[in-house]
């Protein structure tokens, strides 16, 4: 009984030691940058492993990054794009999640694979006639540009996540209100969307993530001063100032940051929602 | 009694549709016809039919290139495959017994690569790993290792492979996630009963569990296989896109970049972009066939 007791112990130890050393790899890198990021220039070089001191602690890279370059515009245009997409994708993939899930209508499962097919693959393989057709609307190095593709990518898996939902939204409930006489359009507004709110977060994260990450959209179809979002922004800044070190860092650490804040506020809705959506 | 048109229907779903067909379905389409364009050098596009895909398949100038970007694409796949993935099925399974303490926290941790931006994760692994900031020689030599050091991003050996392990390093909360939320899902009973008969943890682990969610691990590697195939971001950011060290970097979409958009001498052709891109929908998917028709199928025969 002892010897099993024992190598139980061993066994939990053992998954300690796996876990918390796996954990330290997957944070030490994000704390080196931002632990670096305050700290001046002889600093980052003589000891990159300390925390700064009262003697080290520099806001230097903070205020080049700030100042002279369009930090906070690019932030400004990354958020405008990511929470409009956002309401979009979400208004829009509710709308027709309800209308695949509710009403039964010719097509309706041909519709459905249709949306589904965009799940798997990827929008980016259009892009040469993204642009094209950018370039004809005149909406090149525009933010619009961005949210209609982004909209465009987002909808396949809200629309996917949000019927599933819906479907178990209890059948009584919407008879109900259909006995007394309310319209569709009530329904769904006032009925249906108070009631997936817990999948519409969900599905919020995820398409949220990707949008404020991408690359690849901004650099081809919003390349401009003026449009450039946070990601490409710093992508640029990075290759600019290369020898700076505190302004790259210092922008590393400000590109980090939001997805840090909205990862804390979101992070037990995020974790359910995957294990929810898996499990089923 | 005639039923009055169901325009409601028509409302909720137009939006959506609209917008998924012009800017996702029809390019998508648009860009499988244009792959059989060429571009004239007035900038017209006339019918070429299969020269393109006979270019870059069988044209040293360009199918050189793009079998490199394919065979790189397919080491990134298989180091993925190798190494993420059995590395979140360990972390899943080790998150998911019963007492394990910070459990949560663990989760979190690891989970939180995936959400920042491949640029960032990009370039702070080219700060650590630069001989000029020396954090890693630093590290290696706490461990009297420092001879191991090397310019891991700048040789054509090393670097495919440092960026894939990058890429492993960013996305492997992804498979653990999935792979975890499999693993609570199994009833206890299950277990329960195999604890009862004698089996070990091990055998428990590989005779009950792993099969009970060997759906779980078909998608992963669906995913994944998507993914590495589609991915540019982490390549561009830190080799930009002539992916060097002497194209020993480049895979499926940096290629398409250079293809379509031109480097140094070469002028991008819309035209040959949309035919690499249509080897890549193909690559894809085959993927996507494959899963769907052998690997979902199947599993789902044998596990419910």
């Amino acid at each position: 009984m002892s010897q099993h007791k024992a190598s139980r112990f061993l066994g939990a130890g053992l998954t300690q030691v796996v876990l918390a050393g796996y954990t330290i790899l997957a944070l030490f890198p994000i704390a080196l940058i931002i632990i670096n990021s305050f700290k001046s220039r002889g600093a980052i070089f003589d000891n990159p492993l300390a925390l700064p001191t009262s003697e080290t602690f520099s806001l230097i890279g903070f205020q080049k990054v700030l100042h002279e370059s369009h930090f906070t515009l690019y932030f400004g245009n990354s958020l405008i794009v990511t929470i409009t997409s956002l309401v979009l994708i979400l208004l829009f993939g509710a709308m027709a999640a309800w209308a695949l899930s509710e009403y039964k209508f010719k097509g309706s499962r041909i519709l459905a694979l249709f949306f589904a097919f965009g799940i798997m693959v990827p929008i980016r393989l259009g892009t040469v006639s993204i642009l094209k057709l950018m370039v004809s609307l005149s909406l090149v190095n525009t933010l619009t540009a961005l949210i209609l593709v982004y909209v465009a990518q987002g909808l396949p898996l809200a629309i996917m996540i949000l019927s599933e939902f819906m479907q178990q939204i209890p059948k009584e409930l919407k008879e109900a209100a259909r006995c007394d006489g309310v319209g569709e359009f009530k329904i769904f507004f006032q009925v249906i969307l108070p009631l997936i709110r817990p999948a519409v977060a969900t599905v919020a994260v995820f398409t949220m993530v990707p949008i404020w990450n991408d690359l690849w959209f901004p650099l081809i179809l919003a390349p401009g001063d003026s449009t450039q979002t946070v990601t490409l922004g710093v992508q640029q800044f990075i290759g600019q100032y290369v020898t700076n070190w505190n302004a790259v860092l210092a922008s590393l650490t400000l590109a980090v940051l939001p997805v840090l804040v909205m990862y804390v506020f979101f992070s037990r809705q995020l974790i359910r929602g995957i294990t929810a959506g898996a499990v089923k | 009694m005639k039923r009055s048109f169901p325009w409601h229907i028509v409302v909720f779903l137009a939006p959506a549709f609209l917008i998924y067909l012009v800017f996702s379905a029809w390019p998508l389409i648009d860009t499988l016809r244009l792959g059989f364009f060429t571009t004239n050098d007035n900038g017209s596009q006339t019918w070429a039919g299969l020269a393109n895909y006979h270019s870059l398949l069988f044209d040293p100038l360009w199918s050189e290139g793009f079998w490199n970007a394919m065979k790189n694409n397919c080491k990134f796949f298989l180091v993925h495959m190798c190494v993420q993935n059995p590395l979140g099925l360990l972390l899943a399974a080790l998150l998911s017994m019963r007492g394990v303490k910070f459990a949560k926290g663990y989760q979190t941790a690891i989970f939180l690569p995936t959400l920042l931006s491949v640029v960032i994760i990009g370039f702070i692994w080219q700060l650590i790993l630069s001989p000029l900031w020396g954090v890693s020689e630093h590290i290696l030599s706490l461990v009297h290792l420092d001879s191991l050091f090397q310019p891991f991003l700048g040789q054509e050996e090393t670097a495919l492979f440092t960026l894939s392990a990058m890429s492993v390093w960013q996305f492997v909360g992804i498979p653990m996630m999935l792979i975890y939320a499999a693993l609570i899902a199994i009833p206890d009973e299950i277990i329960e009963a195999a604890y009862v008969e004698g089996a070990s943890a091990w055998r428990i682990f590989w005779t009950i569990r792993v099969p009970l969610i060997l759906p779980t691990l078909g998608l992963t590697t669906i995913l994944t296989f998507v993914g590495n195939f589609n991915a540019f971001d982490l390549i561009y950011s830190v080799k930009g896109a002539l992916a060097g060290p002497n194209f020993s970097t480049d895979i499926l979409g940096t290629y398409f970049y250079r293809a379509f958009f031109g480097y140094q001498s070469q002028i991008g052709s819309p035209t040959m972009g949309a035919a690499v891109a249509t080897l890549m929908f193909l690559v894809i998917l085959l993927g996507v066939g494959v899963y769907f028709y052998f690997i979902q199928r199947k599993l789902q025969r044998f596990s419910f």
